[in-house]
């Protein structure tokens, strides 16, 4: 069939069952745009590239689709950066499409030109410059290919201009032939034989879920082998959701602001089996004191994951789709009663852990952060998305969000963006709308993305805001009041502006929140209003996150704190 | 360090040197040198990498990490099978009358060729090992050497199976 470029793309994207594109238009793309036009494609216009690419992220996360989002050429282009270096590291598959100048422009330092290609490299999984458009359906099939396959990541598209407007006979090829590239990723079964043999040997096994386990959705199977074996879990701040964090052999998050529990479970376990982690240095601490006990098992796609940080005595590499139904067999299959095997370490971790729960202490004057995080767990039902932004408010939310259920936790975890969170709310409800969406985001992270406020008011988007606003950036001031003197550069903020006033001149509806007694009842009634909705919450600004493990220390070296109220 | 010649089979497509090389500076590996030309299949292009690694561990991740690149279709370390590694050089040494016997002693010795001459200067050819080239730009030194361009160490393993069937 005949048609112009910016039209095979749009069909391209129907073909790969796209059902909506963030983006923001400009000179590159505005044939790209017409087009969207003329078909009515499903658009959401965002306030700033930034929040069209963390928005596709969010939408990727809440419902393991691709997430896509258009962008103009050079500055267009380059503020998706952030986003799509914040997908690449937590392994989100967006492709991204950019306008370029035309061909006969390209390399001419010309108006709103940038090497996008060139730029991107290190921040994606692949990505493409797409000169003629008779390329273009064969890129467009291999982008989602390799976005949503493997180790999933984004995947960028630079267009040329003049192929915008280009005559092509559109048939979008079946399948993708890429010579250095399989999407399958199965791998040799005696590995997984060699865990099993571990497992029989081993008195103290730990599970280490991360975020390979949500992206494979294994989640149900690793509930399965959970259950079946006894076996305690811990899980990284990627992983949180894929067991019930309820779940009596939940021990919780492991690192930096982990529980005391997994910690030292860490510590203590003689079988370490991670599954779908890397090994992250928040995660590991102190990368020779990690774990001295214990063989690591290493669950992974990613061959390059393994012995990357820590060294796997067990090597599992291939897709969690192929592994884990293996193992899950294999343990079944073994004349081996783990749960008996495995009892009273079970009780002893558990144990540790209902002895040091994460605590903090409240008072009549303030809200304490901790304390808001509670209350809006208990107060949303099981299927409620929560999206963060970064810094103290996303570890209280890591830590005191209870997640049920996988992409249900949506954060910035590898490269811990700021601002991330608006727009991937955004993102989020509009792929899953019937569920609620709450996002927890501080003074500092807000303001880096608040024109999406403007978003999510014109297109009548139903996120709940929960600002928790403490006048600090929190993180940094913390690091700054525990090893630079509390010597607090540049981290106070001078409480001038009105989130309130802001959201609503956004067109937001927006309330406050400033006494612990009316705490409850105004976090109901405001999460339980309709439309798009900003809490602001006063909370004092001088509170750590705790338990930490300082930088570069070995996990069971916590500053531990708080007092069981 | 230890040194290693790795033979990269890449997709002959626009890019892919730029794929490879982001790669190598952004995972921070160090690299002697890097080269790509052309092979008997006209889609594949070949990058010979030598690289300097502390341990094996290193050596892995250099590996796995090259082999992530959608584009690279097949590594192989030729340092870890028996082969052959040559490096091609170009020098370009201050000659006169009275000094070109001499250099034309050394090129010879070293079995190199003397492919351009003028009344100030000579261009040697030279192809060998690192160790052979590194010797007789020590040698050539007193007679100053003007320019150098050297290719970086190529190699292809002994016997007949080729990189794309090991």
């Amino acid at each position: 069939m005949q048609m112009n470029g910016a039209q095979a793309l749009l069909e391209s994207l129907k073909i790969e069952n796209v059902e909506l594109v963030f983006g923001y238009p400009g000179g590159a793309v505005l044939d790209l745009y017409d087009a969207v036009y003329k078909s009515k494609f499903p658009h959401i216009l965002t306030r700033h590239e930034q929040g069209a690419v963390h928005a596709a992220d969010g939408y990727a996360r809440a419902t393991g689709k691709v997430g896509v989002c258009f962008a103009t050429s050079g500055p267009g282009a380059t503020n998706l950066i952030t986003g799509i270096a914040t997908a690449n590291m937590d392994s989100i598959p967006l492709v991204c499409f950019t306008g370029q100048v035309t061909n006969p422009l390209i390399g001419k330092d010309s108006f709103q030109e940038a090497d996008i290609v060139g730029i991107t490299t290190p921040i994606t999984k692949h990505n493409y410059l797409v000169k003629k458009v008779d390329e273009l359906p064969r890129v467009i099939k291999e982008a989602f290919f390799i976005a949503r396959t493997g180790r999933p990541g984004p995947v960028v598209i630079d267009i040329a201009k003049d192929v915008f407007t280009a005559m092509l006979d559109f048939d979008y090829p079946k399948e993708v032939q890429l010579r250095g590239y399989r999407g399958d990723f199965t791998g040799n079964v005696q590995q997984v034989d060699d865990v099993v043999e571990a497992l029989t040997k081993s008195k103290r096994p730990l599970f280490f879920i991360g975020g390979g386990v949500t992206l494979s959705n294994q989640t149900a199977l690793i509930r399965d082998i959970v259950n079946c074996t006894g076996i305690p879990v811990v899980s990284s701040l990627m992983g949180l959701g894929c067991v019930p964090a309820k779940d009596i052999g939940f021990l919780g998050m492991v690192g930096m602001h982990g529980t005391y529990a997994a910690n030292m479970a860490v510590q203590k376990c003689d079988l370490l089996i991670g599954i779908g982690v890397r090994f992250d240095d928040r995660v590991t601490g102190k990368v020779d004191a990690f774990a001295p006990k214990a063989k690591i098992v290493h669950f992974e796609v990613d061959k390059a994951e393994i012995n990357k940080n820590i060294f796997a005595d067990y090597p599992v590499i291939g897709d969690l789709r192929w592994s884990l139904p293996i193992f899950k067999e294999k343990l079944q299959a073994a004349p081996v009663d783990y749960k008996k095997r495995f009892e009273d370490w079970q009780v002893q971790v558990v144990d540790m852990n209902e002895r040091n729960p994460l605590c903090y202490k409240t008072n009549a004057q303030y809200i304490m952060p901790q304390q808001l995080i509670d209350t809006v767990s208990e107060l949303v039902d099981d299927n409620t998305i929560v999206v963060t932004d970064v810094g103290q408010h996303q570890m209280w939310a890591a830590q005191y969000f209870n997640s049920r259920n996988p992409r249900q936790f949506l954060t910035s975890g590898g490269l811990g963006t700021m601002g991330y969170g608006l727009p991937a709310a955004l993102g989020a409800k509009l792929g899953q709308p019937q569920k609620k969406v709450v996002l927890f985001t501080g003074d500092g992270s807000i303001m880096m993305n608040c024109q999406e406020m403007a978003t999510a008011a014109d297109n009548d988007i139903d996120v709940k805001v929960v600002l928790l606003h403490n006048h600090v950036l929190g993180m940094v001031s913390q690091w700054q009041r525990m090893f630079y003197g509390k010597r607090y550069s540049q981290t106070l903020l001078s409480g001038k502006t009105d989130f309130v006033k802001l959201a609503e001149a956004m067109g937001m509806k927006a309330c406050r929140i400033e006494k612990p007694v009316e705490l409850h009842s105004a976090l109901q009634e405001a999460l339980n209003a309709e439309g798009p909705m900003l809490i602001d919450v006063m909370l004092p600004g001088n509170e750590d996150v705790l338990p930490m493990v300082a930088p570069g220390a070995q996990l069971d070296n916590m500053v531990l704190g708080g007092v069981e109220e | 360090m230890k040194k290693y010649i790795l033979a990269v089979l890449v997709d002959n497509k626009p890019g892919v040197l730029t794929h490879v090389s982001g790669l190598i500076s952004r995972r921070a590996f160090n690299i002697e040198s890097i080269s790509a030309g052309y092979t008997e299949d006209t889609d594949i292009t070949r990058i010979n990498i030598e690289v300097s690694v502390e341990d094996d561990r290193e050596l892995e991740q250099v590996v796995n990490q090259l082999g992530k690149l959608i584009d690279v279709i097949k590594i192989v370390n030729l340092g870890l099978v028996d082969s052959i590694v040559r490096e091609l050089v170009l020098l370009k040494v201050r000659a006169t009358k009275e000094s070109l016997a001499d250099i034309r002693n050394i090129v010879d010795i070293f079995r190199g060729k003397i492919v351009d001459v003028s009344p100030e200067n000579v261009v040697i050819e030279l192809t060998g090992s690192q160790g052979k080239i590194d010797a007789i730009c020590e040698m050539l030194a007193e007679f100053q050497i003007i320019e150098i361009a050297r290719t970086g160490a190529i190699a292809l393993s002994r016997g007949p199976i080729p990189v794309k069937n090991m």
